[in-house]
This record gives structure tokens, C-alpha cells and sequence, in this order.
């Protein structure tokens, strides 16, 4: 926490100005999933009013196609969505990274085998993939984690693969072999720590397009079911307001378009920063 | 020359093969199945003898690796087998719908590759002007928004507000090419849009990186105009990356197509696809993903081909 304190201030004061407004929005974010139930209005499956009520007093944002407050479902589904989509990524880097790591540590027959199975895995689209998968085990927050979690962790197995392999030949870690250390110490101590930052780095790429994926998903109906607020099928449930030029359907949207760009701002900061490039 | 040719032999085997693992992977989908697939159709009411008769009639009763390779077969003589849901033939139900996605996919790229390019051309010479941090800015966020976004954004706008393009791009085989074109603009900018940002960003930074290079310092004392430069010195070298990302984003609006076509229910193959999945009509999910992940290969091998033809040097690694 010391040190958190000491070095935010003086690197947020050299961040641009698009940075700085990731960053605000981020944690914006993370105050509305956290405080959800205390600044939402009204319940998040409630049903209060008659269907598609326009915005007034009584619902800031009006209701939903089923009569539902348009604002709570917002509030509320900050948590599903990106809760969900919080927890596929961790989990992808969890599998992922293990077995990328497992691959550049161990090699030979190991690591041909992993790294086959990836290549086959990545020649299918993702979106394609997960639907056929989806097809058969049924849509469900838990198999769409799963599912997801499973297609990302392969873009993440080469990333940790490559950059273990750099890390594996150190003299260090040829130390810590010759000193007889089994394979869990090495890559828990000797190559985990000098491949975190690459990881932690990608984390957020990966995490946004997670989340834009869970909400394609969502949006297509095969997402969260009924009758959880998510932003993508809350879209897709009140897309006909569109054509009479309400704007509503579109403020779930704008909230994934927002958190995106905003990770997507701190990112390419953070990226432009670590790559020394100052052109 | 002779070894670009054994190179581009390889690479056709290896996409062959990744192919055939890519239908075995989508083929044991199924077997995957938890349950039975004739129970699931017909539902638990169903008589153990029903059950039996229409595993029979799926060839379920066969061993699995001798269904895979009637399937197979099949598929290559353009056979696609029957929907589950309506027992019509999917090969009737592909052909249009795989025509359309084409057209889609190809009106997209029509406008999204040449304009990439020029934009990307642009902010590789005013670097770092306002023009290009805009670009940056535009950029980055186009990237990030969930398409369905994009295209509620376009038909609010030009469909509703404006009533300049038709909100649905409802077309028929009997539809002239001009009003294709014109029912079709809203789906494929939204397409383009998110492909061209993406495109572009590659394209600038491919450019830059091949401008820190000697001959191009060379290039800038003599004299030469940073137009001429970027143009002629920079951009061949450029070539590879630059071949590349456009065929990857080209597979990307194969699939992208998807969320597009449901949005302006477009009858395509993206469509079918989804209201496939949720009917769980597996048959058709199979053609249909069979289709997308060939596509998918074949343009990702024709990306690692022409990088590998505009330079040569790619041929040694290292």
C-alpha cells in the first residue's frame, strides 16, 4: 500500500489525458458493481410498471420490454456482465498461463502436444466455436464462463509459452534444476515472477475482449438467461424502441462501448509507456 | 523461385490437415453430447422404439469414426445432410444464405481495404499531428464498441432520424445489384468500421517501423518528397505485416458478419447460424461452423503465402 501511494501520483501526473479518463472510468465501474444494490432504485427483476413507460420521475430511464426499472437492470447488470466476464478472464489466465508455462518448463512431448492442441483450437473462430459448443451444453452463465475461459486461455497459453521459453534458459533457472528443484518450484519461484508483468499487461487486452465477446454472446441470446439484468440481451430484449428513435436500448450498449474504451485507453498508456517509445 | 513454390506446397498440406482436424473437432461436437441426440430431439416422451428407429435413421447406431467419414464424404460431394429442426436439406438452406454473406463480406472489404490503407498511409506521414492523435483516439475506440453498438447507432441515425437507407437489408435473389447495394451500405459500414480501425493501426505502424531504417534516411537526405518516400521506399517494404493483417481481418469479417446479420436480419449464413444454435438444431450448426472455420483457414493461409511472396526473406527465418 506504501508503495501504491508513493508511485501512482507521479506516473498519473505524466499519463494523457485519455489515461486519465480510463482510469476514472474504471473506477466508476467498479463503484457501481460493488455499491449496486444500494444505488439501484428498485429490484432488478421486479416487475412495477407497464412495458416500454418512457423515461419520467418515477423511472429515470423508463421500463423495460417487460415493464421492469431500465436504470436498476443497468445498475445491476454492471455486476452480471462484468462479473462474468471478470471471471472468464481469470480463469483463462489461471489455465492458460499454467499450461503455457508447463509447456516452455517441461518441453519436448509435453509441449509439442499442448501446443498442437492451441493450434488447432485457434484455427476455429472463436465466435464460431463457442456457439457450437453452446449448442450442445446449453446456455448458462456457468458454461458460457467455462466455454469462454477455455477458447481465451489458449491466446494466452502462447503468450506465456513465449515468453517462458526466454525466461526458461536463463542460468537461474538452470541453477535451480541443477539444485535439484522440482518442476512446481520452478515455475511457482524461479519463472512465474519474471513472466508476470507481459501477463498482467495482457490481462486487460484479454479482459476487454472478453467482455465484448460475452456481450456479442448475450446479445445474440445465449447469454446469462432470464431473468438476470446483462447488458448484452437487455439490448437485444428492447431493440424495437430503436425504431420509434428512443435512445434507451442503446445506454447498456454505451455502457460496454465505455468500459472498453476506457481499458482500452489505460492500456495502450501502460503499453506505449512499457515499449520505451516516445515518438 | 522453386523454393516459394515447396513453401507454398507446405502450407497448403498443413492447412489441409489443420482442416481435417478442424472437422473431426467440429464432427465429435456431438459426440460430446451429454445424453443421447435422438432422446434430446424427440424429448423424454418419446417410446424407446421411436428413439431406436430414429437413431437408425441418424446412422447413430454406427460406430462414430465410420459416421465422421460418411459425413465427410458426404460433405465433399456438396451433401450437407437434413435439419433436425425442419428436415429440410442444408445444402438447399446454404446455398443462397452463403452467397449473401459473400456479397456482405466482400462490399465490406471493398470499402474498408483501400480506404485502411490511405488513412493509414496519412498518419504515417502527419505522425503525431493532430490528425493522427485523432485518428489514435478514433481509432482505439471503434475498436472497442461491441458492434450491435455500432450498427443500432447507424440505423438510429440513417434510418430513422435521416430515413436515407432502410433499417432492415432485407434482400431476395431478384434484387438489382444497385439496390443490394444500397440496402446493404448500413451493415457493411458497421462492419467496415471496426476492420478499418484495426487495418489502419497496422498499416501506420508497419510504415514507421520500416522508417527508422537507413535506406529511408537515405532516401529523406537526397531530397526525396515524405509522399515519395512513404510510397515507394517504405510501403513495399512495409508489405508483410501489412498483407497480413488485412487477410486476418478479412477472415475476422467472415465471422463478424454474424452479429451484423442478425442485427439487420440480413438472410445470411451468420443468421442461420444463430437461430440454429438456439434451436439446437445441431446439423445445421456443424455445416454451417464447417464453412465459417474453412473460410477462416484458407484466408489465414493465403495471409502467411503472399507475406511470405512480397518478402522473400521471410522464406530463412531468423
Amino acid at each position: 500500500m506504501h508503495l501504491l501511494s508513493r508511485y501512482l501520483p507521479a506516473s498519473l501526473r505524466s499519463a494523457p489525458a485519455s489515461a486519465l479518463f480510463g482510469i476514472f472510468v474504471i473506477c466508476l465501474y467498479l463503484l457501481v458493481v460493488v455499491l449496486a444494490p444500494v444505488i439501484a432504485p428498485y429490484s432488478e427483476t421486479e416487475i412495477l410498471g407497464a412495458a416500454y413507460e418512457p423515461w419520467s420521475s418515477t423511472y429515470w430511464l423508463g421500463t423495460d420490454s417487460l415493464g421492469r426499472d431500465m436504470l436498476s437492470r443497468i445498475i445491476y447488470g454492471a455486476r452480471n456482465t462484468v462479473g462474468v466476464a471478470l471471471m472468464a478472464t481469470v480463469l483463462a489466465f489461471l489455465l492458460g498461463g499454467f499450461m503455457g508455462l508447463l509447456a516452455a518448463t517441461v518441453g519436448g512431448l509435453v509441449d509439442q502436444l499442448l501446443s498442437r492442441t492451441v493450434d488447432v483450437l485457434l484455427a476455429i473462430p472463436s465466435l464460431i466455436f463457442a456457439l457450437l459448443i453452446l449448442t450442445i451444453v446449453g446456455t448458462s452463465a456457468t458454461s458460457l464462463i467455462l466455454v469462454i475461459a477455455v477458447l481465451d486461455s489458449t491466446k494466452v497459453f502462447r503468450l506465456a509459452r513465449s515468453v517462458a521459453q526466454t525466461v526458461v534458459v536463463m542460468d537461474y533457472v538452470e541453477a535451480a534444476r541443477l539444485r535439484g528443484e522440482g518442476m512446481w518450484y520452478l515455475i511457482r519461484r524461479e519463472i512465474l515472477p519474471n513472466v508476470s508483468a507481459p501477463l498482467i499487461a495482457e490481462f486487460g487486452l484479454r479482459f476487454c475482449f472478453v467482455f465484448l465477446f460475452i456481450s456479442t454472446l448475450s446479445f445474440l441470446g445465449l447469454g446469462a438467461q432470464p431473468p438476470s439484468a446483462d447488458w448484452g440481451s437487455m439490448v437485444r430484449d428492447n431493440a424495437t424502441l430503436i425504431a420509434f428513435g428512443d435512445i434507451t436500448p442503446l445506454l447498456p450498449a454505451g455502457a460496454i462501448a465505455l468500459l472498453t474504451i476506457a481499458i482500452n485507453f489505460v492500456v495502450d498508456w501502460k503499453l506505449h509507456a512499457a515499449s520505451g517509445l516516445h515518438d | 523461385m522453386n523454393a516459394i513454390i515447396t513453401m507454398i506446397l507446405k502450407r497448403l498440406g498443413l492447412g489441409f490437415v489443420t482442416l481435417l482436424v478442424v472437422s473431426i473437432v467440429i464432427f465429435s461436437a456431438v459426440e460430446l453430447l451429454p445424453g443421447d441426440l435422438a432422446q434430446e430431439i424427440l424429448g423424454q416422451s418419446a417410446t424407446p422404439e421411436t428413439v431406436a428407429a430414429f437413431r437408425a435413421e441418424l446412422g447413430l447406431d454406427q460406430p462414430a469414426a465410420t459416421r465422421y467419414f460418411t459425413w465427410l464424404g458426404q460433405i465433399l460431394t456438396g451433401d450437407f445432410g437434413h435439419s433436425l429442426a425442419n428436415g429440410r436439406s442444408i445444402a438447399d438452406l446454404l446455398s443462397i444464405r452463403l452467397g449473401n454473406t459473400l456479397f456482405l463480406a466482400a462490399y465490406a472489404a471493398a470499402i474498408a481495404v483501400p480506404l485502411s490503407l490511405l488513412l493509414g498511409i496519412l498518419t504515417a506521414l502527419y505522425r503525431n499531428s493532430l490528425f493522427d492523435r485523432a485518428a489514435n483516439v478514433i481509432t482505439l475506440s471503434s475498436i472497442s464498441l461491441p458492434e450491435f453498438f455500432v450498427a443500432y447507432i447507424l440505423i438510429l441515425f440513417f434510418s430513422i432520424k435521416l430515413q436515407y437507407f432502410p433499417s432492415l437489408a432485407n434482400i431476395y435473389p431478384d434484387t438489382p445489384f444497385g439496390e443490394r447495394l444500397h440496402r446493404t451500405l448500413l451493415p457493411v459500414l458497421t462492419l467496415s468500421l471496426v476492420v478499418v480501425a484495426h487495418m489502419m493501426r497496422m498499416t501506420r505502424a508497419a510504415i514507421i517501423n520500416v522508417l527508422a531504417s537507413p535506406y529511408v534516411e537515405m532516401a529523406q537526405l537526397k531530397g526525396v518528397s515524405p509522399w515519395r518516400v512513404i510510397v515507394f521506399h517504405a510501403l513495399p517494404n512495409a508489405l508483410a505485416p501489412i498483407i497480413n493483417v488485412i487477410a486476418l481481418n478479412l477472415a475476422y469479417l467472415i465471422v463478424g458478419v454474424v452479429v451484423v446479420e442478425v442485427v439487420f436480419v440480413y438472410p445470411g449464413l451468420g443468421q442461420l447460424l444463430v437461430d440454429s444454435v438456439s434451436k439446437r438444431d445441431i446439423t445445421v450448426v456443424q455445416a454451417v461452423s464447417l464453412i465459417f472455420a474453412g473460410t477462416f483457414i484458407l484466408l489465414n493461409l493465403i495471409a502467411d503465402v503472399l507475406s511470405i511472396v512480397t518478402n522473400p526473406r521471410l522464406l530463412n527465418p531468423r
